[in-house]
Parts: structure tokens; sequence; C-alpha cells
């Protein structure tokens, strides 16, 4: 099975990276693009298919390692139709 | 004091820590990052660099070496443990000490001279300091960004936990000696306990006149007190 994990600083935090993006972006005459938050796309590749069992996995790993939890927020897809 | 200065795969301080230590007289040596057994060691020293290529997030990986546990394990048995640069991230990222290091503000590579204010010195790192004296430390990090929220910030503050704060050469704060944007301009903590420090800049260089500073050596003479 497949999962995908996206992290994402938590809101409030300062994104100094999608600060300067913006910036480029307005450069570039994108005014109407107002803000800018960059963050990490993970796909994993998962034994099994027992879609619980591969949840509890993947979120006990997000918050162990793929995510910082005092800085990071992540959220979980798994793409039940990719055996 | 019997040091261990743990060497991970992607250290890059590690030479220069073990050479500081050993200048002031401490008995210092290396540690392999998958070894397990600390008990011969009265500090344990986790020096700068970039473990594991900071993948992921800086001390995300280090955090799950061998020796990370034998280090927790010890320091909540009340050992001392100081982390400098990746050695405070891998220090946040394991739990020791609250907070996280996040990107630069300005996302530069920062390396240069920077004034530290004491703002603790009742600690086993700092005793030979006075409270509110400046030190002239370097620092050298991408990733070096103080953050802790609100509520922590307060509990750091009353707990007295911030050991150094980024300042200037007439020893003000201001929003220019702040480097990397780090939340109250902390520099450097220190656990609850007072047995576990952190700190961004880097002591170790500057230990010798030629380095164009001697005011880390207060720190390392700090520890034989």
């Amino acid at each position: 099975m497949k999962a995908i994990v996206k992290v994402k600083l938590k809101e409030g935090i300062l994104d100094p990276q999608g600060r300067a993006v913006k910036t480029a972006l307005h450069h570039l005459g994108y005014q109407k693009i107002k803000d800018v938050r960059i963050g990490k796309y993970i796909e994993l590749d998962i034994d099994g298919n027992d879609f619980i069992a591969i949840k509890g996995l993947v979120t006990e790993a997000s918050h162990k390692l793929l995510a910082n939890p005092v800085i990071e927020d992540y959220f979980i897809e798994i793409e039940e139709g990719k055996r | 004091m019997k040091t261990a200065v743990i060497v991970f795969p992607g250290s890059n301080c590690d030479y220069d820590m073990l050479s500081a230590l050993n200048f002031v007289g401490h008995e210092a040596t290396f540690v392999w990052h998958k070894d397990t057994d600390l008990s011969g060691f009265e500090l344990i020293v986790l020096p700068g660099g970039f473990s594991y290529g900071d993948y992921l997030r800086a001390g995300a990986i280090a955090h799950f070496s061998p020796i990370m546990n034998e280090t927790i394990r010890v320091a909540k048995k009340g050992k001392f443990v100081m982390g400098i640069c990746n050695g405070f991230q891998i220090l946040t990222e394991v739990g020791l000490l609250p907070g996280a290091l996040i990107r630069n503000q300005n996302l530069r590579f920062l390396c240069q001279q920077v004034y530290l204010r004491v703002e603790n010195s009742d600690t086993k790192f700092t005793n030979q300091l006075q409270k509110d004296d400046i030190l002239k430390i370097p620092v050298a990090h991408g990733e070096g960004n103080y953050y802790l929220d609100e509520d922590g910030i307060k509990m750091l503050e009353d707990n007295e936990q911030v050991v150094f704060r980024y300042t200037n050469s007439d020893n003000k704060l201001v929003p220019s000696a702040n480097p990397n944007g780090s939340k109250n301009y902390i520099a450097g903590i220190i656990s609850k306990e007072k047995n576990v420090m952190g700190m961004m800049p880097h002591p170790e260089r500057a230990v010798e006149e030629i380095l164009g500073s001697t005011d880390g050596c207060s720190i390392f003479k700090s520890l034989f007190c």
C-alpha cells in the first residue's frame, strides 16, 4: 500500500522559504497570490494491506520521525487503490 | 572532567570540540554514535555539524542513533550534557530541551561572530561568568532560529532556563543583534533540572587568541566547578 505524508509548519510559525517564494511570485506579476507556505511531501511504500494497521503505523512514524510536532503538522493519505 | 564527544556521521566540529576541551584541561575522548555505553563519563557533548546531512530536519535522524538512547538515559539520571549547534538541534529533537530550531529568518547560512549576554550564571556551564557579561563567540548555522510557543517561552523565562541571548556590543537587545530571528533573542537554554544545556554559538571556536576570541574558555572552565 502507498501512503503519503504531507508535513507543514504549524500556522503562525514563520516560513521564510514561503515568504521568499511569495516575493519572487510577486516580482513575476502574480499579485493575487497572497501567501505561500512550503512543506514536505513524503511517499511511503508499505508492506501489507490492512488499512487500519497501516494508518496506525504511518501515524506513529510521522509523530516519531517524519514530523516534529513542536513545529509541524502532518496529514496522512493512504492510497488504497495502489496495492 | 571525563568527557565524551559524540561523533555522528556528518559531525564536523568534533575535532574542534575535543581540542578545546583538552586545551582547557578536560579529558575528552570520541565516542562513536553506534556505541551504547556512557557510564565512564561525567559530561556528554554533542558537537556541531550536519549529522546525517541534516536530512528531513536538522538532528531528526541523529535522534535515533543508538548512543542517543544512552544519552537520554544518563541525562535523566542527572549527568551533564551539552549540545552545541547541531548538538542543540539534536537535544530539542529528542526532547531533552524544549522547542525547536527552525530556518534562519533571512534564509542565509550565517557564519559570523556574535555577542551573547549571559542570562544565568548559576549553572554548571556558566558559573565562571557573571549575569549580563558579554561573550564574543561565532555562530555557523542555517537553522538556528529558536522557536517555542508563548506558554513555553514564559515557562523558560520564569524558570531561568535561558542561559544566553544574542545581544550587541553595547549589550542592548535590538533586532539587528538577533542574527537568525530567535524568539526573545534566545541563543542557549538549559533544562529545568539544569543539567542539559544547548546553544547555537560555538564556544569551541573561541578558545585561543588566534581564533579571534577566548570567550568560549569560560564555559569549558565553568565545568570544573
